[in-house]
């Protein structure tokens, strides 16, 4: 079945609802309006609203108050308007969700997903096009998961909801509306895809940049470069054995990511990927990322957002004269 | 009806007292409740004695005081009934102990040999909270979880008058009286916070009046008034219960140690302060009380203080020596299964005597 990624993501939300009495849903405008992104469209109204709950509009309240219910064994799954929206709700995940398991050796888990639509690219005006990917991923305790195809979307928010830990999902925002085939299986966390195999170099990449690697390798073809690509799916836990394995066969790899370069994922892929695969590699391992600069606005975004020409530019740096 | 009118309808039921509700001196004494009170308070003053000397001694990392503040701690502890769960601060481990937590166990934290020292499901105790009033919307997403369910529970909040700055205070409240949780807010209001008096947080009339934004009914209690805490919170507990939603209470008592042992309050507040406060010591103010109507015999008084010496010399005991240290365990329980890269590194870690990650 082909369906938009937000309405898969509207299936695995209604499938989780359905097999699972403890999972409620929690954010703002996600029961009669189905959510600004209509992920939550319909849930209110087949499961009530105590399973789908508009709450006050606050992020801290609600992120707090779903800490609480998963502390009294329930699975609560927060909707985060936007990925800039959910700062207040920051102390609540830093300081509680992502500890409570640890500061009480295990005796009290937190099975809680929150989702958090995230990035670029949809022409959105001031504190709606962040990618806060890398503050999540700094903080222990957290898995971080992001897809980029619709049977991902589905198979890996699954997964979150059946996570005994917390998890941070982060829905690519200008994928809402991207087609593709959904196949109902949850998809296991800590394992990236091979989306596409190349002999020469390895685009490592995730999330709403994946598209534009796939763009990229067609593109390089064209050059005479044969490009893979890898969607790294969680970028906690991550991949390295995947990673690894198709970065030492090429010797060269690129990490693409919309969020910014400086400390950001790709300076943590790129120290994973030479620490482990030193002897393999041809060429530094280069990032192509959003700026260092506050998110733009939506006229000059363009500009920030990695795209294949970025790409191919950096491609076009990895040491070819040497063999 | 509408809005408006149903606002100005309730006032008066949502408004707190104009003066502090007190029961000593006013009141027939319970003479079941209130020398179970007293024992209690007893047992909390040398609680607190016990662990400052014992945090001179090196024994804790730190220890905020609740002396001056016993009556809030252990009416708080004996409002809740078993299934009830207690949201507790820093400063607020003799509530914990009084509820049934081990001494020892109630001051982990504060040891710093774990962050938790107790499984908080065991005795319905959430973890002890540092960063301020943070705990307070768990405390009111798990009520809201427990009334879903159907269960008969009722949530004790507790936060300190700093603490009521925080937006997590407001957002708890906000939430509890939308959701009409079974929950209940204790502002121990001791007139400092470390270093800043009440006077520089808000410029509302009282604490108490805060509920009135919210939509619940606002309590004032003398908090050196062992039985006026108890009855308030029990009242406003059982409303809880019986679904009436949440209640802020505001308790008037006073920090008589210094915020911590590594502060030093001469040098923001002044000693007479101090001893206006100490004349109206909770302790001494519910004796005379019980004396006064012939509920406290001097052979009880004896016992009370015998108990109390038992319960430090536990604490000696439990304290006295070096806490068993599993270095290895810090790996552990960062999540159900751990990532490859947490299995890495904690293979890596040569420092481990104990248990595995």
């Amino acid at each position: 079945m082909t369906v938009p990624m937000a309405q898969a993501l509207n299936r695995a939300l209604r499938d989780a609802l359905a097999e699972d009495p403890d999972v409620h849903l929690l954010g703002e405008d996600i029961g009669a309006l189905g959510g600004v992104f209509r992920v939550t469209d319909g849930l209110a109204a087949e499961f009530g609203e105590n399973r789908c709950t508009d709450t006050p509009l606050a992020e801290a309240g609600i992120l707090g108050t779903a800490a609480g219910m998963a502390m009294y064994g329930l699975r609560p799954v927060v909707e985060m308007q936007f990925d800039a929206f959910a700062y207040p709700a920051f102390e609540q995940l830093v300081s509680h969700v992502a500890r409570m398991r640890n500061r009480t050796r295990g005796a009290v888990p937190m099975p809680l997903t929150v989702r958090v639509p995230y990035g670029g690219g949809i022409g959105g005006v001031e504190h709606h096009s962040d990618s806060s990917e890398t503050y999540y991923m700094a903080t222990p305790g957290l898995h971080v998961v992001t897809p980029a195809t619709v049977a991902d979307a589905y198979g890996l928010l699954r997964q979150a909801i059946a996570s005994d830990d917390p998890v941070v999902f982060l829905e690519p925002k200008r994928l809402y509306w991207t087609k593709g085939e959904l196949d109902g299986r949850v998809a296991p966390f800590g394992r990236a895809a091979v989306r596409r195999t190349g002999a020469d170099a390895t685009l490592l990449t995730y999330g709403p940049a994946l598209p534009v690697c796939l763009a990229a390798a067609d593109a390089a073809r064209e050059q005479g470069w044969d490009l893979g690509v890898v969607d790294l799916r969680t970028l906690v836990p991550f991949d390295d054995e995947t990673v690894c394995a198709e970065v030492s066969r090429t010797g060269r790899a690129v990490v693409v990511h919309e969020a910014a370069g400086f400390a950001g994922p790709g300076a943590e892929i790129a120290a994973r990927v030479t620490e482990r695969c030193f002897h393999h590699l041809r060429a530094p391992v280069l990032r192509v990322t959003g700026f260092d600069i506050p998110y733009p606005p939506p006229l000059l975004e363009h500009h920030h957002l990695p795209d294949a020409d970025r790409i191919l530019a950096a491609v076009a740096r990895l040491q070819w004269d040497l063999v | 009806m509408t809005v408006q009118d149903a606002t100005v309808t309730e006032l008066p039921t949502l408004l707190p007292e104009s003066e502090p509700f007190r029961m000593l001196g006013q009141s027939t004494p319970d003479s079941a409740l209130w020398p179970r009170l007293y024992t209690a308070l007893v047992r909390g003053r040398r609680y607190n004695t016990q662990a400052t000397a014992l945090t001179r001694q090196g024994r804790l990392a730190v220890y905020p005081s609740s002396t001056g503040q016993e009556a809030c701690q252990v009416a708080a502890a004996l409002a809740l009934g078993p299934r009830d769960w207690l949201f507790p601060s820093y400063r607020d481990t003799l509530a914990a102990v009084t509820r049934g937590l081990p001494p020892a166990a109630a001051l982990g934290l504060l040891r710093g040999d774990w962050h938790t020292g107790y499984d908080p499901h065991a005795h319905r105790i959430a973890p002890l909270c540092t960063p301020l009033a943070t705990q307070l919307p768990h405390a009111v997403g798990l009520a809201h979880a427990a009334r879903l369910r159907g269960d008969d529970v009722a949530v004790l909040g507790l936060v300190g008058d700093g603490g009521t700055s925080e937006g997590d205070f407001h957002e708890a409240l906000n939430f509890a009286a939308v959701w009409r949780a079974p929950v209940v807010f204790l502002v121990q209001n001791n007139g400092w916070a470390i270093s800043v008096p009440l006077a520089k947080q808000t410029a509302a009339p009282s604490i108490a009046h805060k509920a009135i934004g919210y939509g619940m009914p606002g309590r004032l209690v003398d908090g050196n008034d062992a039985p006026a805490v108890h009855h308030v919170l029990t009242e406003a507990l059982d409303r809880a219960r019986a679904g009436g939603g949440p209640t802020l209470v505001e308790a008037l008592t006073y920090r008589v140690d210094a915020h911590t042992n590594a502060d030093d309050a001469t040098r923001y507040r002044d000693d007479a302060e101090v001893a206006a406060w100490r004349a109206r010591d909770p302790l001494p103010r519910l004796e005379r009380e019980l004396r006064r109507h012939g509920l406290l015999t001097d052979d009880a008084a004896e016992a009370a203080r015998a108990d109390a010496e038992e319960l430090a010399a536990g604490l000696r005991a439990a304290l006295g020596s070096d806490p068993p240290l599993a270095p290895a365990d810090l790996f552990a329980h960062v999540y159900a299964t751990p990532t490859p890269q947490l299995r890495e590194q904690a293979a890596g870690f040569g420092g481990g005597a104990g248990g595995a990650p």
